[in-house]
């Protein structure tokens, strides 16, 4: 018997919903026999059953790679069996090589460290029942969230474990040259793929081909991150659309009746590498991927990371969701074999798929008690938190008070039942002793670092080893966010324009969501329906009243806006700072390496100048979204010809956009008159209107 | 004025009763060579015929004589004595029905047994136009029954509305031109006195195309081209026939069979067909490997319209002399005006004819050998290939088995197949053929198909399996009355497609109608099924079988019309044809337009213009 818990704390829609702990079973029986247990999955209907060596010379023999070999060929003046040559070498790097007796192998390690990794690894059963019947119908694209290295086989382990076909998994090249665990990676049905592709013509034909036949074949479950990588900062990532494109073309073509998607959320109560992810994005490199490096690893093993929740969720059918956006026949008047581009229509529709996605992921991800306290602690001035303490009393209090409001908005919360609170909140900080520590009635934050006996840090390593420390905090807060983001964003609209003409914040909303678009996930063109969610959140705590025209703030809401509105204050100053950088600085072409060292330079100083409140800028990932956002208001392009990602800037567009957050963050009532909802595109048109 | 109208009744029959078809096994006719004297001039007279309503179902396909039903055993059997398979026990079809519908004989909807004339609107009549076509001495009618059995072609949702004794907007009258001045005249009228104009052939069409509009404010006049019948000459120097446009396809080819020749056009509806509704449609016939599709077969066409009388004014086998006038014709669907005579290519009767069959291991091997058989342009006279669930209903199809001995051959054939080839039973599809030629060509064309065929896995199957398919295509429409017994409905559509898209159109149409269907809220799993019918050096067609049981639903037929638009609209979306030789009539015009573009409806539209500026052939189909 396997124990299973109403998961109490999620909103009222999933009251049914139980997840049961895979690894109870795991513990009373033996490791060997679990792994050599009989596994009879049942595949999608009418697939043949499809070797690796089979898939392979499906590929290579396909009429799109001949008619890529003999165009590449005749444009480099090869032969064509040197390109065909050629491509066998890609595919060969690339192919995964699933075994049955290799994922015996994982099952078997995996039982051994997540046994002691985890206290539970919490499966949803409904959704595992949903996916085992899905896979029969059509193929399926298995889309977890990647927030952690130990995740990478997880699914195939569940997957494994109830009988349901092993999927092959997209991963990064790098995974594949470690000794020994790359090929048992590869066996376990990983295939690897290049980072930086760039406009390798070759590369892209072998490896959307052998994507697009594992699809059309339906030969084995499909796993690919639609986050492109392993987010840093646990905040969910923009998608990447190349694999997305890939996958979606047999549907397209009509080369399949549908495909399934599959968003698979994936929420630890505490993630393995918490620090090394801080670490990197201060700029400290990240350890190569060795086997080495995996064993010293192992000391990762002493310690107690809680539960991990796996949640599939509902199998979405393309055909379904697509349906209505796209026209089918545009593939009609070019054989399918060659390679056409897709229609903007097309590319739309995949960007906007890709974007659901994530955003499914993000709603079917569990919020942890200390994700709330992480939301606090980072609004509590830095001080308090490394000197005086924060009072654990009014952190409480305020944590529950959160955890309403994260039911209110919907959130699924895993908020262990039949607990009392209080021990709730003391376990929780147990967990994250590495983070804060809770001494005579207060709470600090802990920071790593050299020992007392060492030389004295400068100031600028004070601020460094701070930021690692919050920034870590950061990443669990960060695992809240979407909950908060939208209504979020109509607090900052109000307390910015102090209006309350629906019109008009409307307006503002739409701005803010635009220049945050590559910050959190925005649906693309849902915009009236974020705002829509936002005001009727906002409305169901009481916050506002939503009258046809008007928004008006109620006394009792001040405590849920003010809370919303320094939720993303850090965003707002860290995009402003470097908004200032790029004016002030006098290049006007700057590549990512000089740029990235230049910001958190100027940062540390106005942070010890006690100009800036936030150390979220020091992030290497925010300064990142701030390019891409700026790139997208087209007032920094990056340039062509160049190698090294060399960016050249807009200075006046720029500043012209820092002006109007300046006015946010200086609190400065901005009387904003937009006769139209703002667009990034028109957004000279805008300013004037402003200003 | 009741005498006036059995004065007609006599007329307007057919020759159908007078020569009992005689039918193959399969249902095709028997050709018998016929050596002896060929009158190069011969003209088919009409003697007195029972009314062609009294042998014909009024609310269903065929024949009044001949249809499925459950015998007082519970059993299946085929009436009457027309078909190889008429007064058989069909011991496995009670059981397929069953299965695959769920279908139960205790739940029953018989259809309503004599038309109800009270229930038809009385006709708006013009009566100018009504005195001066008195005048001409051409037949007409206003009877009741005359203007219901000409209102409609046998789509479902039609069939259907019938059998519950529901009569919509039907023709005011009918009329019986005799020959081409007699449509000469009656254009004539129709013109002058603005009356709508509709031909009617056969009545076999199932675009809708013969229902009349309901916005129609005029008097609508149903031509029946069904007394201009004669074979005019038979030219044997050039290998032509000249023939009046009423004649239907089972006449023509007896006709010609008595000279020794046959035009070898045989669309599955060929029992009730006219040539002019082949030419108003772009028809397609079974053997058009051989013989080729309406358009290759036509010489000359001669047509009333509105503006006056269109033809060529020679008959040379090909011409360069603009765009060919005959494909303004050709898929008009009665919107331009009245094919009247048409000169068709002939060919000496064939020597000998073999059926054969293919068993495949699965369709999509089947496809690819159908594939390389166009590929080396060597298709025989017919070749089909059934899925799965249509070799299943055609096995169902079995007449009683009359001795042990062919039981027990039928089981070894079955063991071979599935134990020791290891075919699955539920993957495996036959491809049926048929060859036609002199017998030591047909012999040698046989060995190279079944070569090939067997490089794509394929297992000779034997004649018998083949001849079965054939039969299928002539008694799947009496069936369909069978299943509207039972709550059963159901139809087939059809389409063209590239050769790259076939096996995406078949697994993708097949699977969107199972989807519709449950989002319908259709209680059981439906029957979707299809089969490729023919093939062309860059594409082949397809068709589709779609059934279910619709107990539990109240309006079924909507339900069906949704689904079968929802098909159509996969059908498009993944690169098939608007229709492959069913037209387009009312049912698909909506599509017309991203099907040709809207330069090309420009084009069409204008030519309609200048034809018919009033809209006298005003059945509204096509554009």
């Amino acid at each position: 018997m396997t124990s299973t818990y109403k998961d109490s704390g999620t909103a009222s829609l999933n009251d049914d919903e139980e997840f049961t702990d895979i690894l109870e079973e795991r513990r009373r029986n033996t490791d060997l026999g679990y792994a050599l247990r009989t596994f009879n999955p049942q595949p999608y209907k009418g697939a043949p059953s499809c070797s690796t060596s089979d898939l392979n010379k499906a590929v290579l023999e396909s009429q799109y790679l001949r008619y890529i070999a003999k165009e590449i060929a005749l444009e480099t003046g090869s032969s064509v069996e040197k390109v065909r040559q050629e491509a066998r070498g890609i595919l060969e790097e690339m192919s995964h090589n699933l075994q049955l007796g290799f994922i015996r192998l994982m099952a078997y390690t995996f039982n051994k460290v997540f046994k002691r990794l985890f206290r539970s690894i919490y499966v949803n059963m409904e959704g595992l029942n949903m996916l085992q019947q899905a896979i029969q119908e059509s193929p399926v694209i298995l889309m977890p969230n990647h927030r952690s290295y130990v995740d990478f086989l997880i699914v195939s382990f569940v997957l494994f474990t109830y009988d349901i076909p092993i999927p092959v998994i997209a991963a990064g090249i790098p995974l594949a040259s470690m000794k020994v665990v790359g090929e048992i990676l590869r066996r376990s049905g990983a295939f690897f793929i290049r980072r930086a592709i760039g406009s390798d013509k070759l590369y892209w034909a072998v490896l959307s081909e052998y994507v697009r036949t594992i699809v059309r074949t339906g030969c084995a479950p499909l796993e690919f991150y639609v986050e492109g990588f392993r987010s840093r900062t646990l905040k969910s990532v923009v998608p990447k659309l190349g694999m997305m494109d890939m996958v979606l073309e047999p549907y397209f073509k009509g080369e399949v009746f549908d495909i399934t998607l599959v968003p698979i959320s994936i929420s630890y109560d505490r993630v393995v590498e918490e620090s090394l992810l801080a670490l990197e994005l201060l700029g400290v490199p990240k350890p190569k991927e060795s086997t080495t490096g995996l064993f010293k690893a192992s000391r990762v093993l002493q310690e107690d990371y809680g539960c991990m929740h796996v949640n599939f969720g509902r199998p979405l059918s393309v055909r379904q969701l697509c349906e209505g956006k796209i026209n089918r026949s545009e593939y009609n008047l070019i054989p399918r074999d060659l390679p056409q581009r897709p229609s903007t229509e097309i590319q739309d529709c995949v960007n906007w798929l890709a974007h659901l996605i994530v955003r499914t992921q993000e709603e079917g991800a569990l919020i942890s008690p200390w994700s709330l306290m992480a939301c606090l602690l980072l609004q509590a001035p830095i001080t308090t938190l490394t000197e005086e303490g924060l009072q654990w009393h009014g952190l409480t209090e305020k944590t529950l008070w959160l955890r309403k409001l994260v039911l209110d908005f919907r959130g699924r919360l895993n908020w262990p039942a039949h607990t009392p609170d209080s021990d709730v909140m003391s376990s929780t900080v147990a967990l994250h002793h590495s983070i804060v520590h809770h001494k005579a009635g207060r709470v600090y934050l802990v920071q790593d670092g050299n020992p007392a006996s060492q030389d004295p840090l400068s100031p600028e390593e004070k601020v460094m080893r701070t930021a690692a420390a919050v920034l870590m905090l950061v990443s669990y807060r960060n695992q809240a966010l979407h909950v908060f983001v939208r209504p979020g964003i109509l607090a900052t609209a109000i307390h910015i324009t102090k209006s309350t003409q629906k019109d008009e914040l409307f307006s503002f909303f739409c701005f803010l969501r635009d220049v945050f678009s590559s910050e959190f996930i925005f649906i693309p063109g849902r915009a009236s329906q974020d705002f829509d969610e936002a005001c009727s959140l906002l409305q169901k705590c009481g916050a506002v009243y939503i009258s046809q025209q008007e928004v008006t703030v109620l006394e009792t809401g001040l405590e849920v806006l003010s809370f919303l509105q320094k939720l993303l204050q850090p965003f707002l100053e860290s995009y402003q700072l470097i908004f200032r950088y790029l004016c002030e600085n006098g290049a006007h072409v700057f590549t990512e390496k000089q740029f990235l060292p230049a910001v958190r330079n100027l940062a540390t100083k106005l942070i010890l100048s006690g100009d800036l409140h936030t150390f979220e800028v020091l992030s290497s990932d925010t300064q990142k979204n701030v390019l891409s956002a700026l790139r997208r208001l087209e007032a920094v392009t990056k340039l062509r010809a160049s190698q090294q990602n060399e960016y050249k800037v807009n200075k006046a567009a720029v500043r012209r956009t820092g002006d109007i957050l300046c006015k946010i963050i200086c609190d400065i009532p901005v009387k904003i008159k937009l006769l139209f909802c703002v667009r990034l595109e028109n957004f000279d048109l805008f300013l004037p209107c402003c200003l | 004025m009741s005498g006036f109208s059995d004065n007609i009744m006599r007329l307007s029959g057919r020759m159908l009763s007078q020569y009992p078809a005689q039918r193959d096994w399969d249902g095709k006719l028997t050709m018998a060579p016929h050596p002896g004297i060929i009158p190069t001039f011969s003209i088919v007279t009409l003697s007195d015929n029972v009314p062609e309503q009294e042998i014909m179902k009024w609310n269903g396909w065929g024949y009044s004589d001949s249809k499925f039903l459950y015998n007082k055993k519970g059993q299946a059997e085929f009436t009457g004595k027309r078909y190889r398979l008429s007064g058989m026990i069909i011991p496995g079809l009670r059981e397929w029905m069953e299965s695959t519908f769920s279908a139960n004989l205790q739940h029953k909807t018989p259809a309503a047994p004599i038309l109800n004339s009270s229930a038809v609107q009385p006709p708006t009549l013009n009566e100018a136009f009504l005195k001066e076509l008195k005048s001409t001495g051409i037949p007409f009618s206003h009877d009741a029954e005359d203007r219901v059995f000409r209102s409609h072609g046998h789509c479902l949702h039609e069939i259907f509305a019938l059998r519950e004794g529901k009569i919509g907007r039907v023709p005011d009258l009918v009329v019986w031109p005799n020959c081409h001045n007699d449509v000469v005249k009656i254009v004539e009228l129709a013109c002058k006195h603005n009356v709508c104009l509709i031909p009617y052939g056969g009545g076999t069409s199932v675009s809708s195309a013969l229902e009349c509009p309901p916005e129609e404010t005029r008097s609508i006049v149903s031509l029946d081209t069904s007394q201009m019948n004669r074979i005019l000459w038979i030219d044997e120097k050039n290998l032509t026939a000249h023939v009046e446009a009423g004649i239907v396809g089972q006449d023509l080819e007896r006709l010609l069979n008595e000279s020794g020749y046959c035009t070898g056009h045989e669309p599955d509806s060929m029992e009730f067909s006219s040539l002019g509704g082949w030419v108003a449609t772009r028809a397609s016939g079974m053997k058009k490997n051989i013989y080729g599709n309406i358009e290759d077969l036509v010489v000359h066409i001669k047509m009333v319209t509105p503006r006056g009388v269109i033809e060529k004014s020679c008959q040379g086998p090909r011409m360069s002399t603009g765009p060919d006038v005959h494909h303004f014709i050709m898929g008009s669907e009665g919107t331009l005006g009245v094919v009247t005579e048409v000169t068709m290519k002939i060919r000496p009767m064939p020597e000998y004819q073999k059926y054969g069959s293919v068993v495949f291991p699965n369709f999509e091997m089947g496809v690819a050998c159908l594939r390389e058989v166009a590929r080396q342009r060597c298709a025989p006279a017919s070749i089909r290939l059934m899925d799965n669930e249509q070799f299943k209903f055609g096995h169902a199809l079995k007449p009683q088995v009359s001795s042990i001995f062919t039981s027990f051959l039928d089981g070894l054939k079955k063991f071979y197949i599935t134990k020791f080839k290891g075919f699955d039973p539920n993957r495996l599809c036959v491809a049926t053929l048929l060859f036609e030629g002199d017998r030591e060509k047909v012999l040698q064309h046989e060995k190279q198909v079944y070569d090939i065929a067997a490089k794509f896995g394929g297992l000779a199957a034997g004649e018998d399996n083949g001849q079965r398919g054939y039969m299928l295509t002539f008694v799947i429409a009496y069936l369909r009355d069978l299943g509207m017994d039972y709550y059963v409905i159901g139809e087939s559509f059809e389409t063209s497609m590239p050769w790259d898209r076939v096996l995406d159109i078949c697994r993708n149409v097949k699977a969107r109608i199972v989807r519709e269907c449950k989002d319908k809220g259709v209680q059981f799993p439906p029957l979707s099924t299809c089969r490729v019918t023919q093939t062309y050096d860059a594409g082949a067609c397809v068709y589709f079988y779609f059934a279910f049981n619709y107990r539990g639903l109240s309006d079924p037929v909507h339900v069906y019309e949704q689904v079968e638009h929802a098909a159509r609209e996969e059908i498009l979306a993944n690169g098939g044809s608007l229709s492959h030789h069913h037209g387009v009539g009312k049912l698909r015009k909506e599509w017309m337009r991203e099907s040709i573009s809207s330069v090309g409806m420009g084009m069409l539209k204008s030519v309609k213009d200048y034809v018919d500026p009033n809209n006298i052939f005003g059945n509204r189909n096509l554009l």
